[in-house]
């Protein structure tokens, strides 16, 4: 436990030494506020749905930005090799690296809270889908870096880690799209619902926070996590 | 303290390592000697646990290398080939990072910064993102990092590479204090390195141990041809048939000459002593010696012999 927090804490003060957190925040808190209130006027509505149905577009670019670095980095300066001799376990420095940045991310979406204040002063939106959305972001947003993080294990060149992180987390967010589901086989459209990552934030923006969400993003992580120390795993072939 | 017995690893088609075996006694400086690529960087992969070995099997400070890497790795201090460090982060939160993971007792934190600041000279970089640090100094927080939990067992991998001439000898000094208390390796392809500072050498090369042992022995075993310079004050082709006459010359060459002088190049099979037959025959003629030299053979020839086929 120690030494994921010794990691974390590593990797969290990283984001801020160099100018990276300061404009990825900057960068997100703008252009979300700004897709924001583009549409919120035109809904005449005062409800957060317009931010949140947002999300997991700005999530598209945003997180594999956040992740590409994680590994790709440590692979190019040869870092990889003092922090992996040190006496840490790998599942250990992964965890650590994924809480950092899910701590980065956290952090970043709720500053979007002005949007919130100034909904409330424009209108009578309802509490239970604002803490749902949230909740809902941040588990996606959750699923998303471990998918980009997994990107970043695979290659030292950090272009080629956010392409593959964004290709990736795209496929498994279209893969819920009724447009993508009317091209499949009827047999496989429930199995591909239940795997894509919207669908499951669609339910939790509703302020319906249903267990079987939480396991999928839980299981979305895990998943991704475990495929991250394997592929660590494999520094000893190549 | 370093036990390995048979040491093999291959990527994809070529071996990198194969069937490498040696053992470390603890308190032994050894020198990890080969050219570029012969292996000694994955071996020192392996030891150190940031890759596996295809076979064979090995112990440090008694824990097997694979299977209880953790425990080794607590117990080593490595710094990789040219000394990877965090470039975004300052000196001491690189140094505090490192005590952190290291479990080294919070109380002491402070204690063993400041030690490794004082060793390894790093006082007017403190306030200095490691970025910014010219490779000399970078080499040095490389080997703070090293050593900062007390490690008994240090890896270096060319812990001089890359340094100036002032810097090469401060860091080969650190080491040599070092070894005192420690067992070290560490690998080099620079020769005086390890006469300056190894009790003992493995010479690798195409992955295969091909010498170990310590410099004396080797410079011994190496049983080349010995080589005798001399210089006489007498006419080249009198000092020449006077000197063929000596019993086991190979060999007997010009090599400079001047109106007075002329000095000579004797060859003599392997490690023969022949000083005072070449005395008496100068002597003999009533000739001035006036240079008497034998060459030995050198660490560089004996790696040169076993390095090139």
């Amino acid at each position: 436990m120690r030494d994921i927090i010794a990691i974390m804490k590593k990797e969290f003060r990283s984001y801020f030494d160099s100018p990276i957190a300061y404009i990825f925040t900057s960068v997100f808190l703008v252009l979300s506020g700004w897709l924001f209130y583009k549409n919120f006027f035109l809904a005449n509505y005062a409800s957060l749905r317009i931010l949140f149905d947002l999300m997991p577009w700005l999530f598209l670019f945003f997180v594999p930005a956040v992740t590409m670095r994680l590994w790709s980095e440590e692979k190019k300066l040869g870092t990889m090799e003092l922090l992996m001799t040190l006496p840490l376990k790998d599942s250990d420095v992964v965890l650590g690296k994924f809480l950092a940045s899910f701590l980065f991310l956290s952090i970043t979406t709720l500053l979007t809270f002005p949007l919130v204040i100034s909904t409330f002063a424009l209108g009578n939106p309802d509490f239970g889908p604002i803490i749902g959305g949230y909740l809902g972001a941040i588990l996606m947003g959750g699923a998303y870096l471990s998918i980009g993080m997994f990107a970043s294990s695979l290659t030292e060149n950090q272009i080629i880690s956010f392409i593959l992180g964004v290709v990736l987390c795209f496929t498994l967010l279209i893969i819920g799209e009724n447009f993508v589901l009317s091209t499949m086989p009827l047999s496989i459209v429930p199995l591909l619902q239940y795997l894509s990552l919207g669908a499951h934030f669609d339910s939790i923006g509703r302020g319906v926070i249903d267990t079987r969400d939480l396991i999928y993003y839980l299981s979305v992580i895990s998943f991704f996590l475990f495929l991250n120390t394997r592929s660590l795993a494999s520094r000893s072939w190549r | 303290m370093i036990n390995v017995k048979g040491l093999t690893k291959r990527f994809g088609n070529t071996v990198a390592v194969r069937d490498v075996t040696f053992s470390v006694p603890a308190g032994q400086v050894l020198g990890f000697l080969g050219p570029n690529g012969a292996g000694k960087s994955t071996t020192m992969r392996i030891l150190t646990g940031y890759i596996t070995a295809d076979d064979g099997e090995g112990s440090i400070a008694g824990f097997d290398i694979f299977s209880q890497s953790l425990e080794v790795r607590k117990r080593i201090g490595y710094l990789p080939e040219s000394a990877p460090l965090y470039l975004d982060m300052d000196v001491p939160d690189f140094l505090k990072f490192v005590v952190t993971v290291r479990k080294v007792p919070k109380d002491r934190h402070r204690e063993a910064i400041n030690r490794m600041i004082d060793l390894c000279g790093l006082k007017n970089v403190m306030h200095k993102k490691i970025g910014e640090l010219s490779k000399g100094y970078r080499q040095r927080v490389g080997l703070a990092q090293t050593m900062i939990h007390d490690p008994d067992i240090l890896v270096l991998d060319e812990p001089t590479s890359g340094l100036d001439p002032n810097q090469i000898v401060e860091i080969r000094d650190l080491i040599k204090e070092i070894g005192k208390q420690k067992t070290v390796i560490l690998s080099t392809h620079i020769l005086q390195e390890v006469t300056a500072t190894c009790d003992r050498i493995v010479i690798i090369n195409e992955g295969r141990l091909v010498a170990d042992g310590t410099p004396q022995d080797l410079t011994a075993q190496s049983s080349g041809d010995t080589l005798y310079w001399v210089t006489i004050k007498a006419r080249p082709d009198d000092i020449r048939s006077q000197l063929s006459l000596i019993p086991g010359v190979l060999d007997v060459r010009l090599h400079a000459e001047s109106p007075d002088r002329s000095r000579f190049g004797l060859k003599f099979r392997s490690q023969q002593q022949v000083e005072e037959q070449i005395f008496n025959a100068v002597t003999q003629k009533g000739w001035v010696l006036t240079e008497l030299y034998r060459e030995t053979a050198s660490l560089e020839d004996v790696f040169a012999r076993l390095t090139t086929n």
